[in-house]
């Protein structure tokens, strides 16, 4: 046999950039699933470490059947699901037309961009004692708490979503006679689209990150209120299965995200 | 009457400085230029001779410093239906489909409530006959990103035509095709051009594209932007592609060439070429 007809060897999936198959890449994510898994049991298991400090997947599991069957794990996860959107919401519904604007008009640039620059620096937490100040203990306390973690960031990252529209589609559009108006909502607006949808997924993560936070201020329901009495107690199996659960919680919105993105944009996912 | 000396574009004494915060940068000086209806122009030159900048002052895209600029006898004062452009590339509105795309036009007009039922059929007779001449009918469905580049610059040309302008506009729309496809694409704004009858102004740094496609070419010079000389192109109306082997098309090419090389004072190109030179020669 001739060197020449052997048939070419398929690329390494090691090599840069490289490409896995459907299987491949689903072994990878349950190896990348199962290993920190299976050390965290491992070194539970081993006696090393007390029980207290560092409880078993298995004794999470149980606090997690305790917790829904004897317990309102449904009522702590429906509120804090509701503390989030809350506060989500509001944040793109400011933060989607302000962003746009920002984006489409130099002089709002100018005028809003290097405020909300300076204020996005500043800490969420920080701002607990003045939202009980000024809202109370209530429910708007704690959505005002995610707001703020969010609305800033979100505002940016739209206004650069917009930025980044390429400038030929706009002449285009000036160059058939569009209106600034028309150039905004027919141009800018369905071109930045995906990008901003990419911007909500991003940002929903990060309110989720401050509900912890937001349940500091009077709480007595929801998954970061649990997590911070659990504490208190040194219960630290409920501690991980509210971790544990936000995370869960978390990974399927971010699924929920991407699939409204496949369905919504599908020229961007058509093959050539 | 006058209306059949005036021409489609005229400019006089056009000038345009850049403001650049450290000094002010002149980019075109005493631009004079005559651009009769239906005619085919092309504008030439080295880069920074100011020709892109200069067709987007046609376009309303860039504010001119000085000088008047009109179209069928109106002041330019800034981007308008009446003059459509094409650009390089990234223009194509991705979400569309090819025939959206096309009908984009129409789309505004129809928004603002200008356009009757008739119209609108009218504008899909229109949008129809546009892909048909570009010879994408079986992609009017399709998404840009599914295309070729080529195809893609097609769909941008029908797009910019689909309004009738009084003026296409065209910056160096074929400058990131394959030759293979610049061919093709030569040939085919020729033919829109002898059907649809519109006037062009095409950019290009391309002289044998400049000279194939124009009927006059203007040659440019650079700092500051200015016309050197406006060259009629001697070819017959119709071109065809073996024309370019002709030595009249060799001739012209080759003067044009010199011209450029010339105005454009390529020092260090020269430099690096007697270097290389020199090289081979001890080699």
């Amino acid at each position: 046999m001739i060197a020449s007809s052997a048939p070419p060897r398929r690329p390494s999936i090691w090599a840069i950039g490289g490409r896995l198959s459907r299987l491949q890449y689903w072994s990878f994510a349950a190896l990348g699933l199962a290993l920190p898994l299976l050390l965290w049991t491992l070194l539970s298991s081993s006696g090393w470490v007390d029980p207290v400090f560092l409880p078993g997947p298995l004794q999470v599991l149980q606090r997690l059947g305790h917790w829904a069957l004897e317990e309102d794990l449904l009522g702590d996860t429906w509120i804090s699901v509701w503390r989030v959107f809350g506060g989500f919401i509001l944040s793109a519904v400011i933060a989607l037309p302000l962003g746009l604007l920002i984006g489409a008009f130099r002089p709002i640039e100018a005028l809003l961009e290097p405020l909300t620059d300076f204020i996005r620096y500043m800490p969420a937490v920080a701002f607990i004692p003045l939202v009980m100040l000024w809202l109370g203990i209530n429910e708007s306390a704690k959505i005002a708490i995610i707001w703020i973690g969010t609305f800033f960031q979100m505002v940016l990252m739209v206004a650069e979503n917009v930025r980044l529209v390429p400038l030929a589609q706009v002449e285009a559009a000036q160059t058939m006679g569009a209106t600034r108006g028309e150039i905004v909502k027919l141009v800018l607006l369905q071109s930045a689209k995906p990008a901003i949808l990419d911007t909500l997924r991003i940002t929903m993560g990060w309110a989720w990150t401050y509900l912890v936070v937001a349940e500091l201020v009077a709480a007595n329901s929801g998954l970061g209120y649990a997590i911070l009495k659990a504490q208190r107690y040194l219960k630290t199996d409920t501690i991980f299965a509210g971790i544990v659960l936000i995370g869960l919680i978390g990974l399927l919105m971010d699924q929920a995200f991407r699939w409204l993105h496949r369905r919504a944009f599908p020229y961007l996912h058509a093959r050539g | 009457m006058s209306t059949l000396v005036q021409p489609k574009v005229r400019i006089r004494a056009l000038g345009k400085v850049f403001e650049h915060s450290t000094a002010p940068h002149p980019a075109l000086d005493g631009i004079d230029l005559d651009i009769a209806d239906g005619e085919f122009v092309t504008l030439v030159g080295a880069s920074g001779c100011g020709k892109s900048t200069l067709l987007r002052i046609l376009a309303g895209l860039e504010h001119h410093s000085s000088g008047e600029l009109l179209c069928d006898g109106h002041p330019v004062r800034g981007p308008g239906a009446d003059r459509a452009m094409v650009f390089q590339h990234y223009s194509l509105y991705p979400w569309l489909s090819v025939i959206d795309n096309i009908k984009f036009s129409r789309r505004l007009k129809a928004n603002r409530g200008e356009l009757t039922s008739a119209d609108v059929e009218a504008a899909s007779g229109r949008a129809d006959a546009l892909l048909s001449l570009i010879g994408l009918e079986k992609f009017a469905r399709a998404w840009p990103r599914q295309l070729s580049g080529g195809m893609q610059q097609r769909v941008a040309i029908a797009r910019a035509l689909m309004g009738r302008p009084a003026v296409l506009l065209m910056d160096e729309p074929f400058g990131a095709l394959d030759a293979q496809s610049r061919e093709v694409m030569h040939d085919l704004i020729l033919h829109i051009h002898r059907v649809e009858r519109t006037t062009i102004v095409f950019v290009t740094h391309d002289v044998e594209e400049a000279i194939y496609l124009g009927q006059r070419v203007v040659v440019m010079q650079p700092r500051p932007g200015r016309i050197q000389q406006i060259v009629p192109v001697p070819l017959p109306a119709q071109r065809h592609q073996d024309m370019k082997h002709t030595p009249e098309f060799r001739a012209l090419k080759a003067e044009i060439l010199a011209r450029i090389k010339a105005s454009a004072g390529m020092e260090t190109d020269a430099d690096l070429l007697e270097r290389l030179n020199a090289v081979q020669a001890t080699a």
